[in-house]
């Protein structure tokens, strides 16, 4: 995307407590159209939360989220997935007793207008609809190249598959910001570099705005154009990853921890 | 060969959406639809039609509508019964006071007004979950047939309580109450087994089936891709009682031919559960599966010793009954939730690869 500057997403003075707990504390940032933006910290550090913030899942207690150029205090979640945000979870969130297709098919579900009746019957837009947005689901499907599981209740697939699944149900929404809550958590070094690839994939090709939690540096650093820093719920750095690497804050606090 | 599933293979997405993908598929469904419709009536005995096609045929419709409900949507039900009862003596206060609406706009008219109850006992569910559910639409069954009991309005302030089916007539046969043939009964029944059916099987692969088991499989993920808990759940319980409703009615008006209360009790609700986890949990098929086995299983056991020249006390016949439904519940829940239904793909999963099975 050559227009960096225009921002998709802006995050302002973000607050959630849970009871005691200050989970996120006057935390600012943007997310600009196009680019893909990492949030990494320790854990605890209150990254997740700030993903549920973004959709709605979570309510801040204060600050406001400008998407698209609408602020708000909050919204619901099925809202934001309707303005066109979607995303995958730490613990994959996927809907064990459906097939891979099924799984995918869900993420049209906003998309979809037959009325009760013409799905009852199968007929008209009923019918029209269920074959026009599988033409949809497939493109993604071969995308991510899960074409021989289509058919698997994801239930039985191993770990890595089901990760993959869920981002194609994220995508078959055809979000304008995909959040991806540690996409790569767990996997090894070829089912890691394969999601890489997809991610960047999706940026590239489908010009998807994204922003991945992810502890792995090394992966951080290849795959995003700016990175911000959170540690304890407060923000601690943002900037390019070289900005990052070479932050003295980031790494005391962060890098720090593991350099021995 | 006989039936292969290897080797066949789509060339669009809507033949690889159709309902039945196979062709042998197909013509088996059509063949059986076909049959029961033409052959049954000829072939059967009275006795085959009156005392076992016809109450297994309803119970699937009941079963069908219980499945949609926990099967699909996840959401337990013990009210069942209760959704039948409302069927069955709103169908009978319809017949009897708006005499000239024909009898088949009469059942789904009913089906409709179940429905309605099934709204106002489902809205519970968007707070609580599970065991707790269920004990709540357990009160919808007591309440509502103590309801039916005690206001004598539902049955036209009939002495006995217990009124008989009016006879009404299609096409110029009569089809319920006592003056009806059993075909005519049979094949009235069958029309509504197979539209539901085919209606249920459609709404099982839409948006509407996908959301109902996305919130029953993980409703915080449903809501976050945006599917509204409530809207959802409601609609699942509507359906629900939709079929359950009818099913009632049929089960009056077409089977037993009276509004008795004892025919929609805690055991019906009981009973149609153990279908569907015995035929499966979310599936259509399972449902007939299901129906057929729980109905047939004592009738069998009754009779089976007398093939055999032994005879056993009848006492002895309901206990092992009791034990063999409670190992079988056992059982399908815990090694198989998907029931009957799951088994025969299994075979059919064997088959594809027969005779190179690796
Ligand atoms: N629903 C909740 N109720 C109570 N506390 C919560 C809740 N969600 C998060 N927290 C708390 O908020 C803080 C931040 O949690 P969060 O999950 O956002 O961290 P994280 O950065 O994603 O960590 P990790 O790397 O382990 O995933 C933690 O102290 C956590 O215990
Ligand atoms: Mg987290």
């Amino acid at each position: 995307m050559n227009r960096p500057e225009h921002i998709l997403l802006s995050v302002k003075d973000i607050s959630l407590r849970f009871g005691g707990v200050r989970a996120l504390t006057d935390v600012s940032f943007d997310i600009r159209e196009g680019e893909i933006f990492a949030i990494i910290g320790p854990n605890g550090a209150g990254k997740s939360s700030m993903l549920n913030c973004i959709n709605g899942f979570y309510h801040p207690q204060e600050g406001t989220i400008t998407f698209k150029g609408e602020e708000r205090r909050q919204m619901r979640p099925h809202e934001a997935a309707a303005q066109g945000i979607s995303r995958t979870f730490q613990n994959i969130a996927l809907f064990k007793g459906m097939t891979t297709l099924e799984n995918v098919m869900t993420g049209r579900m906003l998309k979809m207008q037959a009325s009760f009746v013409e799905q009852a019957l199968y007929i008209g837009r009923g019918k029209r609809e269920e074959i026009a947005h599988r033409e949809k689901v497939e493109e993604v499907i071969d995308f991510l190249e899960i074409q021989s599981i289509r058919k698997t209740p994801v239930g039985r697939l191993p770990y890595g598959l089901q990760k993959r699944v869920e981002l194609a149900r994220a995508l078959a929404a055809e979000p304008e910001l995909l959040l991806l809550d540690e996409p790569m958590a767990g996997m090894n070094v070829e089912e890691k570099e394969d999601m890489c690839r997809f991610v960047l994939s999706t940026n590239h090709e489908l010009g998807t705005t994204i922003a991945l939690i992810e502890h792995d540096m090394g992966v951080v650093m290849d795959l995003s154009d700016r990175v911000v820093v959170l540690d304890y719920g407060r923000k601690l750095a943002e900037g390019t990853p070289d900005e990052i690497r070479g932050n003295q804050d980031v790494i005391d606090a962060y890098l720090g921890v593991s350099h021995d | 060969m006989l039936y292969r599933e290897a080797g066949q293979f789509k060339t669009s997405y809507s033949a690889d959406q159709a309902m039945l993908t196979i062709p042998l598929d197909r013509w088996f469904v059509f063949g059986l639809a076909a049959f029961a419709i033409v052959g049954v009536p000829l072939l059967a005995s009275e006795y085959l039609i009156a005392s076992i096609l016809i109450p297994v045929l309803i119970l699937s419709i009941a079963a069908l509508g219980l499945n949609i409900l926990t099967g699909y949507c996840g959401q337990l039900s013990l009210g069942t019964g209760a959704f039948m009862a409302a069927g069955a003596y709103l169908a009978y206060k319809i017949a009897t006071n708006i005499t000239w609406m024909p009898i088949w706009l009469v059942i789904p008219l009913a089906g409709l007004c179940a429905a309605a109850i099934g709204i106002a006992f489902g809205l519970p569910s968007l707070r609580i979950k599970g065991f707790y559910l269920a004990v709540a639409t357990l009160a919808a069954q007591f309440f509502l047939l103590w309801l039916f009991v005690k206001v004598p309005w539902f049955v036209n302030y009939s002495i006995s309580g217990v009124p008989t089916a009016p006879p009404r007539s299609v096409l110029g046969f009569d089809v319920t109450g006592a003056t009806a043939t059993n075909e005519a009964k049979y094949l009235f029944v069958l029309a509504f087994v197979i539209a539901l059916a085919w209606i249920a099987r459609n709404m099982a692969r839409s948006r509407i089936g996908r959301s109902w088991m996305a919130i029953r499989d993980m409703d915080i993920a449903a809501e976050l891709i945006g599917i509204r808990p409530l809207p959802t759940k409601l609609s699942a319980f509507a359906i629900s009682s939709f079929y359950c409703g009818v099913a009632g009615a049929l089960w009056a008006m077409c089977y037993i031919n009276t509004v008795e209360p004892t025919a929609f009790d805690i055991n019906r609700s009981f009973q149609v559960l153990f279908m569907v986890i015995v035929g499966g949990l979310g599936s259509v098929l399972g449902s007939f599966l299901g129906a057929a086995f729980i109905f047939l299983l004592p009738i069998f056991l009754n009779s089976a010793p007398g093939w055999f020249g032994y005879s056993v006390a009848g006492d002895i016949i309901t206990h092992i009954e009791f034990m063999l439904f409670g190992a079988l519940i056992i059982f399908f829940l815990i090694v198989e939730p998907h029931g009957l239904a799951r088994l025969w793909q299994i075979a059919k999963e064997k088959l594809r690869l027969w005779p190179f099975p690796y």
